[in-house]
């Protein structure tokens, strides 16, 4: 990945807010949620990026903003050098083809009643791909490649495990040959031995399609494993964006070293010194000032509470958005 | 070790009568747990770690449950005792923190009231002094400025505080055995942490013994004394938290080491799955019910249940037929599970 290299997927300065509303007949806004504030993400062909953060940073709703289930309040997200931040549905259409989605609850997101041919075939029926025995062979060569059996065609989802249930949800995915996938938490409602199965399918699928992916979860070691590069989240904004290796061993944001030292290590002879973040993630709806993570962070000045720190590079591809960055004389 | 143990289960089943047939969702478990320690039970879902859980707490009502073995708490049968005299011990002597503080909770009471209900009935408090021991608890979990937050309802508190909340009901009257089912799988890294630490201090402080039921390895290693790995309904493997990471015995223990991606190694390019699902627990096969998804399984494990016990150590048990000699070898031939 030189820097010459073009982005399969550019957003740039992409924001979400939420508005709250009061009343009944003459709605106002009295409030809004800061979901997604300014975010700029390259995601160039063939990677896989890792998007982490705790529950409520925004990290799923950036990845809806991407495929335009959410309209975007303000910023652009090019496709391959097109600009669709502002294409309506029937324009994003043919778009649906190149990029698509796997969501995290496989037990909501399949229709439980329909077959699973029918929920895999779905997205080449709508997309008009060929005529009836071409949907079905190609549903059962998906079934194959994300190792189900094909005689699986006819049965429901109840008749799943959840770690199956996974798979119909990758196949249904993969239905029309997309380029970009983005995984909204794939694997954390599964069990770790079945989490193991889908990641290892996921990567496996990568390296046999060529695949893009933008990988979002909260779990920093599962991310670790599948990820090049890795963008941490924090109330909205990426406040940290490395090489996945780097950032586990050398992370610039207090941050992401506190996250990093939460994750239990299997070992109970490891003695690591833990940073227990105190407090809970403050309100998105009036975000702390200067630096949002301010109010817990230990190694806070004065600076931090008025001024916000721009998202700057400390070292080759990474980027921290610190005035006190940490780890930069190793 | 001396002393009997605080908390005993002798060779527990529980059943459940289904249209489909009985599902044998606790078979034949038998664990101790001392004061002062931390016994950690590990198991995928469907391995019958939280219906052990609340058969301890008696609170498996169901009437196609089945249930057979002891529990002996302080030289009491809890299975014998009628769910009057139960409710004597739970809470009390026994109690329990949920695995969802989303839905734990009820949600049209205040926060307050539902923590010193137990105080008002079990330590007989005015509603006075249950509300000064209330506010005492919710600071001593961590909740910042309680009384501006004893009223507030639930749904005003975020996850993590609502686990706080629940783990002050549930050492609201110093019970000297606390059951943990799952108590952070629903939170964030980082309020995991804190509320590991949190249960880690009062333990220590009040001396009680902690059954800490948990899918996660990691948290495990982190806190428990000793471990118990579920499968299917069984306990595979029994040891003190040391031993089984240095040496795990059983395969299936391999298994689950392995597909974790562990932050302390460097990066795998695989991960090491255990290929397949885990059995019906209604047509249990017979012989090891791990033996389809093991890649060491030989004949004897078809025909043959294998019994918990001790093969590589005296407090290390395990329930696996291969020789301490055969699982060294074999475990030496896959890296990635050691």
């Amino acid at each position: 990945m030189s820097d010459h290299a073009v982005p399969l997927m550019r957003a740039r300065g992409v924001r979400k807010y939420f508005p709250i509303k009061r009343g009944v007949v003459f709605q106002r806004e009295v409030a809004r949620v800061h979901a997604v504030d300014d975010v700029d993400l390259d995601l160039m062909p063939g990677e896989t990026v890792g998007l982490v953060g705790e529950s409520g940073c925004g990290k799923s709703t950036f990845g809806r903003c991407l495929i335009r289930l959410h309209d975007l309040t303000d910023g652009t997200i090019e496709f391959d050098g097109q600009d669709i931040s502002s294409l309506d549905r029937k324009q994003m259409r043919p778009l649906r083809r190149e990029i698509q989605m796997v969501f995290q609850d496989p037990y909501a997101s399949l229709n439980p009643r329909k077959r699973v041919g029918t929920i895999i075939g779905d997205p080449l029926r709508i997309h008009g791909a060929g005529a009836r025995a071409d949907v079905n062979k190609r549903v059962q060569e998906l079934l194959e490649l994300v190792g189900l059996s094909p005689e699986h065609y006819n049965r429901y989802p109840h008749e799943f495990s959840g770690g199956q249930r996974q798979r119909i949800g990758v196949a249904r995915a993969l239905a029309l040959s997309p380029r970009l996938i983005i995984a909204d938490e794939p694997v954390s409602a599964l069990d770790v031995s079945i989490q193991a199965q889908v990641v290892n399918l996921l990567s496996d699928l990568q390296d046999e399609l060529g695949l893009t992916y933008l990988f979002i979860a909260h779990d920093l070691s599962v991310v670790r494993h599948v990820s090049d590069r890795i963008a941490v989240m924090y109330l909205g904004k990426i406040v940290e964006l490395s090489p996945a290796e780097e950032l586990y061993d050398r992370p610039i944001h207090p941050y992401s070293e506190a996250l990093l030292s939460a994750v239990p290590v299997p070992d109970p002879d490891v003695e690591r010194e833990r940073i227990v973040l105190q407090g809970d993630v403050p309100s998105p709806i009036t975000p702390p000032s200067g630096c949002r993570f301010h109010p817990r962070c230990r190694y806070a000045t004065d600076i931090c509470t008025t001024t916000e720190p721009p998202l700057v590079k400390h070292a080759e591809q990474h980027l921290a958005a610190c005035h006190h960055p940490l780890n930069l004389h190793s | 070790m001396s002393e009997a143990p605080l908390l005993e289960v002798r060779d527990l089943n529980v059943s459940f009568r289904t249209q489909d047939g009985t599902v044998h969702a606790v078979d034949g478990v038998s664990f101790t747990v001392n004061r002062g320690e931390v016994l950690g039970i590990v198991g995928e879902s469907g391995s019958g770690k939280s219906v052990t859980a609340m058969t301890l707490m008696r609170l498996i009502l169901d009437q196609n449950a089945v249930f057979s073995g002891e529990v002996l708490f302080k030289g009491r049968d809890l299975m014998q005792l009628s769910q009057g005299d139960m409710l004597q011990v739970r809470g009390k002597q026994i109690s329990m923190i949920f695995q969802d503080p989303m839905t734990s909770l009820n949600p049209v009471y205040r926060i307050g009231w539902q923590i010193d209900e137990q105080l008002r009935a079990h330590e007989g408090l005015s509603a006075k002094q249950a509300r000064r021991r209330t506010l005492e608890l919710l600071g001593a979990v961590g909740i910042p400025n309680p009384e501006a937050r004893i009223d507030d309802y639930p749904h005003q508190f975020s996850g993590g505080m609502r686990q706080r909340v629940m783990i002050a009901m549930g050492l609201s009257c110093n019970p000297d055995v606390l059951i943990a089912d799952e108590p952070t799988t629903a939170l964030d890294v980082t309020i995991q942490a804190q509320i590991l630490e949190l249960i880690g201090n009062l333990q220590r402080e009040f001396d009680s013994a902690v059954v800490l039921i948990t899918h996660d390895l990691g948290v495990v290693a982190e806190v428990a004394d000793r471990v118990a790995v579920m499968y299917a309904g069984r306990i595979v493997e029994y040891a003190e938290v040391g031993e089984l990471f240095r040496g795990p015995q059983h395969p299936y223990t391999w298994g689950l080491l392995g597909s974790i991606s562990r932050l302390d190694r460097p990066r795998q390019r695989r991960l090491a799955a255990i290929s397949g699902q885990p059995p019906s627990l209604i047509s249990l096969p017979a012989g090891c019910s791990f033996r389809a998804r093991c890649p060491y399984a030989f004949d004897r494990c078809r025909a043959e249940r294998p019994a918990l016990e001790a093969r590589s150590g005296s407090a290390h048990l395990d329930a696996c037929l291969l020789s301490a000699d055969q699982k060294q070898a074999r475990r030496a031939a896959t890296p990635e599970a050691s």
